[in-house]
């Protein structure tokens, strides 16, 4: 491993993503990435008692399918990286108790995917031969802890975005054929003043703006040089936002950016406002579609960067700011 | 193009700008006739009531019973949110937006238990609303009390 300039990490021996799996909800099923999904749940209890139950259950078959989809026997795995939304991240934690594989729960709200593949991935410099990494949000269990009950009769503005019903988990290499995650760039938090819960994007937009930027100024490269940058879930509000920052401050990323909360829902068929949300939209999104258009070689080099607003109910309700975080990794093959 | 994350200001404004507004005239229509619709229901039953021999206390009670079953039970088969979606307001401030706020966490706190799930939780949304509206019918009632002490008469 070796630093590069501020904050960037280049791997001597890039790890390789082995394999990706994905399942997603009811709603998600009928977006315009359903086909790429492993599995497309058709309610959101999938045969549980409670909303955690079904999160729970939702992360620990994705994980299932993603270490069979690897071939990699369990007991090889030597850590796992995994989060979600949850108080003190419990569809997690309940989903991996019975693995037997080692676990670190980390919590960097949406941006958990990447900060697990971050994680997993330095790991893999070191001791581990496997790592496992996942994240899942429910937008049942979700709503339920942030906002209103759900069947409180009341209206979204439109800002607000749409927490995804998903899970997705990844299983690394340090040795493998690619795709490769070759640097990665944990972001710093960036706090703008927003206090506004249902406009996450334009919380979350400056800090992919300054992670992005600091990316390219720490590798040297340039918007150009990817062939898809692709932001956690910023939604479409937070995506022009992003495309308007980056542009003032002279970097044209608009022909090769895109926001995983835009792609997995159709704004205009399915009433999801501003977009999805949620550690599950970035980890499905990148599992089902990135993952496969990476291993078909259609995207050669891709940019990650998953977003997080680092807030809870309280700090909400206590009139505090929104801290945002952009972590990145660069994929390629 | 100027930077917006120049100060936090400039970035508010900026953001303002380009969140887009909730459709208000579009909400306010829906929640007017929506309102005004479940306000002729309960007009309706009140006039039944009376046409029945209630009276008029007894009749607005009715309404109010009426009302309230009649929201609950739309919450319990997942319609009043769909209504309450579309109309706001118009669903919301008639009493049966104040019966869908208490039935709907208690279903979904059930999972937590009858205590501390359904009993614990029940009024989270509606808390509030019972705090403020007993508390200023006090300070409504002190008012009046003090400037109409000669015509009230305590029994």
């Amino acid at each position: 491993m070796e630093k590069l300039g501020k904050q960037t990490i280049k791997f001597d021996t890039p790890p390789t993503i082995l394999e990706c799996a994905s399942i997603v909800g009811p709603k998600e099923s009928e977006g315009p990435l359903a086909k790429y999904f492993d599995q497309c749940l058709e309610d959101e209890f999938w045969g549980e008692k409670t909303w955690e139950k079904a999160e729970s259950k939702i992360i620990k078959e994705t994980i299932h399918a993603a270490i069979s989809k690897s071939g990699v026997p369990a007991e090889k795995i030597d850590c796992s990286f995994a989060g979600d939304l949850l108080n003190q991240c419990i569809s997690s934690s309940f989903a991996l108790r019975d693995s037997n594989v080692p676990f670190f729960g980390v919590f960097g709200a949406c941006s958990t995917f990447v900060e697990s593949l971050s994680l997993g991935a330095i790991c893999t410099e070191s001791f581990a031969k496997h790592v496992l990494c996942a994240t899942s949000s429910h937008f049942c269990s979700a709503e339920k802890q942030f906002r209103f009950p759900l069947e409180l009769g009341n209206q979204r503005p439109p800002t607000a975005q749409w927490t995804v019903t998903g899970s997705g988990a990844a299983v690394l290499s340090k040795s493998g054929t690619g795709p490769f995650i070759t640097h990665i760039t944990p972001g710093k938090i960036v706090d703008m003043g927003i206090k506004d819960a249902n406009n996450m994007g334009a919380a979350m937009a400056p800090a992919f703006v300054d992670t992005l930027l600091t990316h390219f100024k720490d590798t040297g490269r340039t918007p150009n040089y990817y062939d898809a940058i692709i932001s956690g879930d910023l939604g479409h509000i937070g995506k022009e936002i992003a495309i308007d920052i980056a542009k003032s401050q002279g970097y044209n990323i608009k022909s090769n950016y895109n926001d995983c909360g835009v792609l997995i829902f159709d704004k205009n068929k399915q009433d999801t406002h501003s977009g999805g949300s949620g550690c599950g939209c970035c980890g499905s999104v990148f599992s089902g579609y990135f993952f496969k258009q990476l291993k078909s070689k259609k995207i050669k080099r891709l940019l990650l960067i998953a977003t997080g607003a680092l807030m809870n109910s309280t700090s909400s309700q206590q009139g505090e700011s929104i801290p945002g975080i952009a972590h990145a990794i660069s994929i390629e093959i | 193009m100027e930077n917006p994350l120049e100060t936090e200001k400039t970035y508010q404004k900026y953001v303002d700008e380009k969140s887009p507004d909730s459709p208000i005239l579009k909400n306010c229509f829906n929640a007017f006739w929506v309102g005004g619709l479940i306000c002729s229901i309960g007009q309706i039953i009140l006039n039944i009531c009376k046409s029945r021999g209630f009276d008029i206390a007894t009749s607005g009670t009715i309404v109010s019973i009426i009302l309230i079953a009649i929201s609950a039970f739309f919450t319990g088969l997942n319609i009043f949110n769909k209504i309450g979606k579309f109309a706001g307001a118009g669903s919301l401030v008639p009493i049966t937006g104040f019966a869908n706020s208490i039935v709907a966490p208690a279903m979904e706190y059930k999972s937590e238990g009858y205590i501390m799930g359904v009993g614990g939780k029940m009024f989270t949304v509606a808390g509030p609303v019972l705090v403020f509206g007993i508390s200023s019918s006090i300070i409504v009632g002190i008012i009046y009390l003090i400037f109409n002490t000669q015509s009230i008469t305590l029994v």
